[in-house]
């Protein structure tokens, strides 16, 4: 942990887990779907169902949805936010069976049919994971810079994406492979410690047998 | 590579002749090659975060619970009206550390100092020192909309008004004519505020490294207890205390607070939480006047901290953040937990 781990973060209270990073979730939320989403199924499991509401855990993941920032002074407000710019939610609670204490499940749609699925969890201190996506197991923080890529599971996409990496000189700090079943719908999730190029994601979607390709970057951008 | 037990930081203070400020920002600037400017100015937006919090404290805010909301204001009336007990100074911290706690669970804007649960012990010692005089309660929550605005001027328009209005400006102690300089070059920017919350972020990272900040694996006194350690060591730099009191100041606030278990009712940060801000931020002031004083700790700094990973470890789960113990299992807890289930 640096010192602005222990000095900060700047949030809007009460909890880090349970604000600031139910926030982050609804953010990175928005950024994988890659458009502001205008329905949102949202599932709260553990904690998060127990005591999210006295901790605002559901105004804070709506804020997150909407673009907000965990120390954004609008989270309070964000449901009225939402009405406004045309974001319809509902919540639920369920028990997920061997999820962490604090996890969302939120399925959204966007703009042009675009849909996402993801379970995530908030770890303590504003720190956050994603577990699933659509459906797939998967394990990433969005700290990095993070290229997801979405393929039919055949050889030669990996050799792809990282001769493309390559070329663009970045550089690979991790990277991890999964696959609902042999020959079926795999992902691949890729945290670099350089920005990937905007050429280098679009060269990725058009391949043939890349279903979507999903960037997240540098959180400021 | 950051510092894994104060003692490393106190030879670095030696060793290279900077004081436990100046220690701290060249570590950071190593672990995560930044520059000076850089975490001298992220720091700073953390103490002018810290002191629009304050700014924006509204005392008819509740908590979406109704648990709790306006104990800040009552007390800041309380001590601006007469008498306190505990005297103006320490009234004033009582007051801060209430409507910092009580921002924080009313979904204000706050500065986790480590945690959000913690976050008002730091301001509440700090924000008095550097405001004396000046009135927290009037403040709207357009006081802090303009940098120019976060120091607002006293009510008294004489000399020596002006004279500590203008160090508040800058940051400086009203009160202190110059004694947090000794030993390191900087710039006019850096602020001595600013440099005690180096000191007290420095103090928290071998907290977490040793031991932990989260309620939920040490308890409250890995929180609240954190918050106090950081504050007693950032005061006793502020006066001018050398590293080897900044180190006995965090050694009597922690051991002061070994053993405080996290059992929130309802699992919500209000009830305890928002006085034992409270506690720890009065607990700082006291620890730190000890150190001051040349009263030394039996037990070195670094082995009170593994005793709170020790003491953390040995209590249980339901006392540790999950709201089934403590506080949080008494009858008018569960009465609470249940009226919430049928409102919320």
């Amino acid at each position: 942990m640096n010192i602005y781990d222990i000095l900060g973060p700047v949030m809007v209270g009460p909890s880090s887990s349970h604000t600031a990073g139910a926030v982050r979730i609804g953010l990175i939320a928005r950024r994988l779907l890659g458009t502001a989403p205008l329905t949102a199924q949202i599932v709260l499991s553990g904690s998060f169902a127990a005591t999210g509401q006295g901790h605002g855990t559901d105004r804070a993941l709506v804020a997150g949805l909407l673009g907000m920032r965990p120390d954004d002074t609008r989270i309070p407000d964000s449901f009225q936010v939402a009405a406004a710019q045309g974001l319809h939610f509902t919540f639920e609670k369920a028990n997920l069976k061997d999820a962490h204490p604090n996890t969302a499940v939120l399925s959204l749609t966007g703009e042009g049919d675009r849909r996402l699925e993801i379970q995530a969890a908030s770890l303590g201190g504003g720190r956050i994971r994603v577990n699933k996506l659509d459906g797939i197991t998967v394990n990433f923080t969005g700290d990095s810079p993070t290229l997801i890529v979405h393929n039919i599971d055949q050889p030669g996409y990996v050799a792809e994406v990282t001769s493309t990496l390559f070329r663009k000189a970045v550089n690979i700090a991790t990277m991890q492979l999964y696959r609902n079943r042999r020959g079926g719908y795999a992902v691949m999730v890729i945290e670099s410690d350089q920005d990937v190029p905007q050429e280098a994601l679009q060269w990725l979607s058009r391949l043939e047998g890349v279903i979507k390709v999903t960037y997240l970057g540098p959180e400021n951008s | 590579m950051a510092f894994e037990a104060l003692e490393q930081i106190i030879t670095v203070c030696e060793e290279e002749e900077i004081d436990f400020a100046e220690a701290i920002i060249r570590e950071d600037m190593k672990d995560r090659l930044v520059t000076r400017e850089s975490t001298v100015a992220q720091m700073t937006s953390m103490w002018e975060n810290m002191c629009a919090a304050s700014d924006a404290y509204d005392e008819n805010s509740r908590s979406r619970s109704g648990l709790v909301g306006g104990a800040g204001g009552q007390m800041a009336r309380y001590v601006a009206a007469g008498n306190p007990l505990c005297g103006d100074r320490i009234g004033r911290v009582i007051a801060q550390a209430l409507q910092m706690g009580e921002s924080n669970a009313c979904m204000k804007r706050i500065v986790a100092a480590p945690t959000a649960g913690a976050c008002g012990v730091l301001p509440a010692v700090l924000i008095p020192l550097f405001r004396e005089g000046t009135d927290s309660t009037a403040q709207s929550e357009h006081a802090c909309a303009a940098a120019n605005d976060i120091y607002p001027a006293a009510n008294e328009p004489d000399a020596a008004a002006l004279t500590t209005d203008d160090r508040s400006v800058a940051g400086f102690p009203v009160n202190d004519t110059d004694r947090a300089s000794s030993g390191s070059k900087r710039s006019a920017e850096e602020l001595p505020a600013v440099r005690a919350l180096f000191v007290a972020a420095g103090i928290g990272q071998v907290i977490a490294t040793r031991a932990s900040i989260a309620g939920a694996s040490g308890g409250c006194q890995a929180e609240i207890g954190s918050a106090s350690a950081m504050a007693a060591g950032a005061l006793t730099y502020l006066q001018g205390g050398a590293p080897d009191q900044i180190l006995t100041a965090v050694a009597i606030s922690l051991k002061n607070l070994l053993g405080l278990v996290c059992d929130p009712v309802s699992g919500l940060v209000e009830v305890p939480c928002v006085k034992r801000n409270v506690i720890g931020a009065v607990n700082a002031m006291s620890a730190a006047d000890m150190a001051l004083a040349g009263i030394r700790s039996a037990i070195p700094a670094d082995q009170v901290i593994d005793a709170m990973k020790e003491v953390g470890d040995l209590m249980d789960v339901s006392l540790r953040e999950t709201g089934h113990g403590g506080l949080a299992a008494t009858r008018r807890a569960v009465e609470i937990t249940e009226r919430l289930e049928t409102e919320l």
